[in-house]
């Protein structure tokens, strides 16, 4: 997993409640085998028409949110669908940070085992970070190690970020490695569990 | 010291080792009993294991379908059936890895093969105080047996495979109490469609919910699967019904429940999965299942349910800006006018299948409705069996006859039009009655509008061609 420690970024706005998965990356895209090239698919019909032609209003469309890093969302995003493609699909566009009020919890799950950076805020907090990118063309600065979100004015914001999840993502650790260094505690609870007829819990 | 919940005592007996960084912290590495993969969320995960030469830890635990893909028409064929290139080599793939690693494999045309969560109930793979984790969101399903069954992402399906453990954090408690006796014509659905309304899409994050109260005592496991299915569209971890009688009497028999000595033993064991009569929950709540009607879906979350009865909200009557936004545009997504009543929308699909409603009560209950009746002749109408031993049953029991009669096309199992990965879609602005589990822009066929609802009700809404209430359907 990528190490996620600090973020300089232009930030995109996508004010929308209950972003599902299958509005982040559509269920055509899900037939592949491999984990790249998914940004191709990501938010697809929000990008392009019926006729696969681009829609020119919507945001990650427009030139000045090419290089977006960050996605400022709506309450309860990544909803529905387990697909990780979805949170494969954001960091193969580009993106490693997504702001939101809310998170559907197997999505906010998924980030975390690829370095997607879910960040929490109070739905008035993202309103108002909404507004500041849409009138500001600076960056903003997404410091997991301190915690802290700032505004392209300057506004420091801070999150709060499960500490576990927080160092893991901070140095990038594969999380089989980390539960094989168990594998004595396995055994024991296989043994202590087991034989016991197929099928039994 | 208060009693545990239900979901204490699975969690209790699952834990393997603190998991957290340093042995510190509060996650924990859970012990998982059963492991269902299907093709999708999986071959990914397989080329993981492959890439850093590690192998399936327990393959006697873990068990592959073909659901997602899969056609549901020339299923004997086999993968000549599959028409799409890339869905063919998804499905080939798994059938490879699970082959390598001696996995279990029902493959497509298998009469045992199915919906994932159709077919580890059915088998009695799916028992009382297990952990089982699927790459699938609606593998809360299996919340019905007294499970803890949780929906994982591809790294997770990955981690199991290593190891046969998940690393989870304990999450927050909510009962959901649902008493009295539901009104004829409104089913498990209904209730859970109610559940979902109540306390919104949202409700439940970072909860596991447990159902409970006379309503759904009297719920069949079919009905109860129904009920822990929606429970993640309420944004639960997963959802629990306590074991009983009636989840014994439905185990007893199955391919995979114990048997003899092992069965009394199981029997003892399973008994003891419920929650203590002093448990706390973080949160309570109470709906009077009496009082619920049955429910259809407005707009583009599970959320957005009405009675049958009802109007069509107003969005200017939302008082939060945002929700009042993608209420706006639900309404222009789904064509629908503020105030128009529900009742009366023409339908032009009535899909009756998904995980959600596809097994023999479901077709057994639209086919009372069906049986001497025409779908509207406007309307195509699909029913897809949930695995091959539904289809089966329902063909001995001569369902198929009464569907087809009606004018129903009578499908091989799979996911179908509830996802729409395989050629079963919507085109755009075609309206469906569907029994399936989200309402998603776009979620059955681009453009398509998705109306949640029982399998009583889509019935009803085929006869008629438009949505109805099957309450005017008595016989
Ligand atoms: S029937 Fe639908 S919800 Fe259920 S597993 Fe298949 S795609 Fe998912």
């Amino acid at each position: 997993m990528k190490p996620f420690t600090r973020l300089v970024a232009r930030a995109a706005p996508l004010p929308r409640a209950n972003i599902d998965t299958d509005q982040i990356l559509p269920k055509q895209f899900l037939k592949t085998v491999e984990r790249e090239g998914l940004a191709r698919g990501l938010f697809y019909d929000f990008r392009f028409d019926g006729q696969g032609r681009p829609r020119p209003d919507f945001v990650l469309n427009q030139p000045r949110y090419e290089e977006a890093g960050i996605l400022i969302a709506g309450d309860n995003f990544g909803c529905g669908s387990s697909r990780e493609h979805a949170p494969w699909a954001l960091m193969d566009f580009g993106l490693r940070c997504v702001i939101a009020p809310g998170f559907a919890e197997i999505f906010y799950n998924n980030c975390f085992q690829n370095g997607l950076l879910p960040v929490v805020l109070p739905a008035g907090e993202v309103q108002a970070l909404t507004r500041e990118v849409l009138d500001s063309d600076r960056p903003m600065t997404v410091d997991l190690e301190a915690q802290t979100v700032t505004s392209p004015s300057g506004r420091v914001l801070r999150f709060d970020i499960d500490a576990d999840r927080r160092q893991k993502m901070l140095e990038g650790l594969d999380a089989i490695d980390e539960t094989l260094v168990l594998a004595a505690a396995i055994e024991a609870y296989e043994r202590d569990h087991e034989p016991r007829p197929a099928g039994t819990p | 010291m208060p009693g545990r919940t239900l979901y204490d005592k699975i969690w209790d007996s699952h834990v393997v080792a603190p998991a957290g960084a340093d042995g510190g912290g509060d996650e924990m590495l859970l012990y998982i009993d059963l492991h269902l993969i299907h093709e999708v969320t999986t071959p990914q995960a397989f080329a993981g294991l492959k890439a850093a030469g590690r192998r399936v830890r327990r393959p006697d635990r873990t068990l592959a379908v073909a659901d997602h893909n899969v056609p549901t028409e020339g299923q004997a064929l086999g993968l000549e059936a599959v028409a799409d290139d890339e869905a063919r080599l998804q499905l080939r793939t798994l059938y490879r890895n699970a082959g390598a690693a001696g996995i279990e494999l029902f493959p497509m045309g298998d009469v045992r093969n199915g919906i994932v969560h159709v077919v580890g109930p059915e088998q009695g793979r799916s028992q009382p105080g297990m952990t089982i984790v699927c790459g699938d969101s609606h593998t809360s399903t299996h919340g019905a047996f007294g499970a803890l069954a949780l929906g994982i992402g591809t790294s997770e399906v990955e981690h199991v495979l290593a190891t046969q453990t998940l690393r989870q954090k304990k999450s927050r408690t909510l009962r959901v109490s649902l008493e009295g006796t539901p009104a004829p014509g409104v089913g498990a659905k209904d209730l859970a469609l109610a559940v979902i309304g109540e306390i919104g899409a949202a409700g439940g994050t970072g909860h596991v919910i447990e159902f409970s109260g006379s309503a759904v005592r009297a719920l069949s496991m079919e009905g109860r699967m129904t009920l822990c299915n929606l429970a993640i569209e309420a944004g639960a971890r997963a959802g629990l019904v306590a074991p009983d009688e009636t989840t014994f009497a439905y185990l007893r028999g199955r391919p995979a429940a114990p048997a003899g000595a092992a069965w009394d033993a199981a029997l003892a064991r399973w008994s003891g999965f419920r929650s203590d009569p002093d448990a706390v929950f973080d949160r309570e709540v109470v709906i009077d299942a009496a009082e619920i009607a049955p429910l259809v879906t407005w707009g583009l979350s599970p959320e957005d349910v009405i009675a049958v009865t009802g109007r069509v909200p107003d969005p200017a009557g939302f008082a939060d800006p945002a929700k009042r936004a993608s209420a706006e545009r639900a309404l222009e997504y789904m064509g629908l006018a503020p105030g128009q009543p529900i009742a009366g929308v023409g339908v032009d699909v009535v899909f009756i299948g998904s995980c959600t409603n596809s097994r023999i009560e479901d077709f057994r209950a639209a086919a009372a409705i069906l049986e001497g009746r025409r779908v509207a002749p406007h309307v195509r109408a699909l029913a897809v069996p949930g695995s091959g031993l539904v289809k089966a049953q329902a063909e001995a029991e001569g369902l198929d006859a009464i569907f087809r009669a009606a004018g129903f096309e009578w499908r091989e199992p799979g996911c179908s039009m509830c996802i729409a990965m395989n050629p079963d879609q919507l085109k755009p602005a075609e309206r469906c009655a569907s029994t399936s589990n989200r309402n998603f822009e776009g979620r059955q066929g681009r453009g398509g509008r998705t109306h949640l609802m029982s399998p009583v009700m889509a019935a009803a809404a085929a006869v008629a061609g438009r949505i109805a209430d099957v309450r005017e359907f008595g016989r």
